[in-house]
């Protein structure tokens, strides 16, 4: 495994993310994945939305396009359908992925347009200081839940499934040996393919929540994470609060930018015979 | 037999009967367009359900997105990938795309918007035409930025001008509305087509620079020392030059950056290379003007009405003209001053309740009345009506 350094641009640090916060831990992922991946630098566009997670893109030495709120996917799948021979990663937050881009997540699914989506989970609008996600668990706090969220959070990974994404897998900060995994086979994968990486954020969630420091944090996903063999077994009541890691989809389906080259290629054919 | 439609093709060169909105297509084909995103509206959806048909055939992609927020985004997305790109829409499309087309002229990155305005607000008239997006076009996306809005008023005039809003966002870096009325989109008239190679095309600056030199927000080499209206190079995607674009603030590397005299700049730049190009991009089609003691000042739809009604004043001995500005944004001031220097009155017909007026107004500097003459039900004014506008201007009895 090569030195990640040479994909940051050190000269724009530092960061903005807080000391602990998990998004750190999941943008390392990603660069190993892409390394491990063999890619090449000059090849890959990185795209986010805005918020924290989004700020991502600033921090990385590729083709990188920092966009307007929720809208990472449909940017990236504009430069995919003019430039498919490009491998693109967005990188986006719950709130920029689940609430304001829904409709764009599910709609990228649907198409499976080859684009790796990677959404760092916290549970929070952290960028805005801490208000809830569709993302929050019921009943959890946030400065816009003050007597607790009453509304019930999304299974990202369900829904990115049930849209029609052919690579679905899910891991968190803790496990970031898997995760990184999982985003290396999303990368390799032909289609859309969606990582949902579980983050922490001390700052605004886990302050508000009396959840500890990073490391406590941490801790809980590693206490809380289930294997979906592990979650099968499982009553629905007995895995609420549980984080079901592992990989939900794997299928190969036709990629869009393919069908579109292939509909090119068929009305060239059909023009030189006329 | 093949199994899809005989193919349309750009730029023929020869005369056919088109709809404003078909001439759209052609225009933008043979502009060199080979990405449009969009989401079907009335009046524009002809332009969309053409470049489906169109585009693959000419090796370029069409896709029909989710809405027209994401319709924007993708335009801008293909356009960083290097192709020219277009989106179509109307009032409340054109309402959902305009965070992002504020986000496309912050960052530079050049489009083509096409807002076939219908009667508003909100769903208003679907099928009917009206002038009410002008200042939307101006200032509908928060901050101050520049602006570019073409106005075409025969479908002739759409084909030159679709092809001018792709030469102006490539030179400039910068989205272009092309903002036509339900009367032009729908609208048919004989066309002659020139060929392809009569069709004048400007590409994007791109780097003179290998990557390690290019500063992607930095003026361009050879620019002018304290040049600040400079159009900066902009490198494709994945063609080695790695660099970020970013719609917050930022600075000539592209990164962001806070407040402060960098800030100032870029806003101001932007701002600057829009009105620096004004006079290149300003193209007035006036009737008549040179010995009016009234002006009519019209555009697109509405100035085919003002025309006849010039015409019909002159026969009754008022020497009346046509001002017809093709660009409205930038605003022709000094065209309007001058001749508002000259005249007894002025007369703005539009498809609102006083849009450009207002600019008319500013430019006329109260050298004479400006008067405004609009309709917002959906009926394109009759020549009669602004004729009568136009005397009760003058001071006749009607
Ligand atoms: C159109 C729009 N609405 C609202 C905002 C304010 N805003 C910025 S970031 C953000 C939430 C980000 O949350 P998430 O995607 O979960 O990222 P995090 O900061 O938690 O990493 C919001 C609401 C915005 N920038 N744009
Ligand atoms: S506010 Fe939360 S999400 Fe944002 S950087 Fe800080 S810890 Fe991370
Ligand atoms: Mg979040």
């Amino acid at each position: 495994m090569g030195d990640i350094h040479r994909y940051l641009r050190e000269y724009y640090m530092p960061h903005i993310w807080c000391p602990g916060c998990g998004h750190g831990i999941i943008l390392g992922a990603v660069l190993r994945a892409i390394d491990i991946a063999g890619l090449d630098q000059n090849n890959v566009a990185v795209i986010s939305g805005i918020g924290c997670a989004s700020r991502a893109t600033g921090y990385v030495d590729f083709c990188t396009l920092h966009t307007t709120h929720g809208r990472a996917l449909p940017f990236a799948t504009g430069l995919k359908m003019v430039r498919p021979d490009m491998k693109i990663v967005v990188l986006t937050g719950d709130g920029d992925t689940a609430a304001i881009g829904g409709n764009h997540l599910i709609h990228a699914a649907r198409r499976n347009i080859d684009i790796t989506t990677v959404v760092f989970n916290n549970s929070v609008y952290g960028m805005t200081s801490g208000q809830y996600s569709p993302m929050t668990p019921t009943s959890r706090f946030a400065t816009t839940a003050p007597y607790g969220n009453l509304e019930r959070p999304f299974d990202l990974c369900a829904l990115a499934s049930a849209a029609g994404a052919t690579y679905v897998a899910r891991s968190t900060a803790y496990h970031v040996r898997q995760l990184t995994t999982y985003i290396g086979r999303g990368l390799a994968h032909k289609g859309f393919s969606f990582i949902e990486a579980v983050s922490q954020c001390p700052t605004y969630y886990g302050r508000r929540n009396r959840l500890g420091a990073a490391p406590a944090m941490l801790e809980w996903q590693k206490r809380n994470s289930i294997s979906i063999e592990q979650a099968k077994d499982m009553e629905p009541a007995e895995r609420e609060d549980k984080i079901v890691t592992g990989e939900f989809v794997n299928q190969t389906v036709p990629e869009y930018t393919e069908v579109y080259a292939q509909l090119i290629g068929r009305l060239g054919r059909q023009g030189e015979s006329r | 037999m093949s199994a899809v439609p005989e193919p349309t093709s750009a730029a023929t060169g020869r005369s056919r009967l088109l709809q404003g909105n078909e001439a759209c297509a052609e225009g933008a084909i043979a502009a060199g367009c080979r990405f449009f995103a969009g989401y079907p509206i009335t009046p524009s959806t002809e332009i969309a359900e053409l470049m489906s048909e169109m585009l693959p055939r000419h090796g370029g992609r069409f896709i029909q997105m989710e809405d027209e927020i994401a319709s924007m985004a993708a335009v801008i997305g293909a356009s960083l990938g290097g192709a020219k790109a277009m989106t179509a829409t109307s009032g409340p499309g054109f309402s959902l795309k305009q965070e992002n087309l504020g986000f496309a002229a912050f960052t530079e990155i050049p489009c083509v918007i096409v807002d076939a305005q219908r009667g508003g607000p909100s769903s208003g008239l679907p099928t009917a035409p009206a002038q009410g997006d002008v200042m939307q076009a101006r200032w509908g996306t928060h901050g101050d930025h520049p602006a570019v809005a073409f106005c075409p008023s025969t479908v002739s005039e759409v084909f030159e001008l679709t092809v001018k809003a792709f030469n102006t966002a490539e030179a400039l870096r910068t989205p272009v509305i092309l903002l036509m009325d339900e009367v032009v989109a729908h609208m048919r008239e004989k066309v002659a087509l020139p060929s392809p190679g009569e069709v004048r095309v400007v590409d994007r600056p791109r780097p003179s620079v290998p990557p390690g030199e290019y500063i992607a927000y930095g003026p361009p080499p050879g620019a002018p020392a304290g040049d600040d209206a400079y159009v900066p190079e902009m490198a494709d995607f994945g063609t080695g030059y790695r660099y970020h674009v970013t719609g917050l603030t930022h600075g000539k590397n592209g990164l962001p950056i806070g407040p402060g005299p960098e800030a100032e700049f870029l806003v101001r730049r932007l701002s600057r290379k829009v009105e620096k190009a004004a006079p290149q991009l300003e193209l007035n089609r006036n009737e008549l003007v040179d010995d009016a003691e009234y002006l009519v000042v019209s555009y697109g739809g509405a100035a085919r009405s003002a025309l006849r009604a010039v015409r019909l004043a002159r026969e009754m001995g008022v020497a009346a003209g046509l001002f017809r500005p093709t660009t409205i944004w930038p605003f022709p001031f000094q065209a309007v001053a001058s001749l508002a220097a000259k005249v007894k009155g002025i007369l703005v017909v539009e498809l609102n309740l006083g849009q450009l007026s207002l600019e008319v107004e500013r430019a006329a500097a109260g050298h004479c009345p400006v008067q405004q003459y609009g309709r917002v039900g959906g009926e394109l004014m009759r020549p009669s009506e602004v004729l009568d506008a136009l005397l009760r201007l003058t001071g006749r009895k009607v």
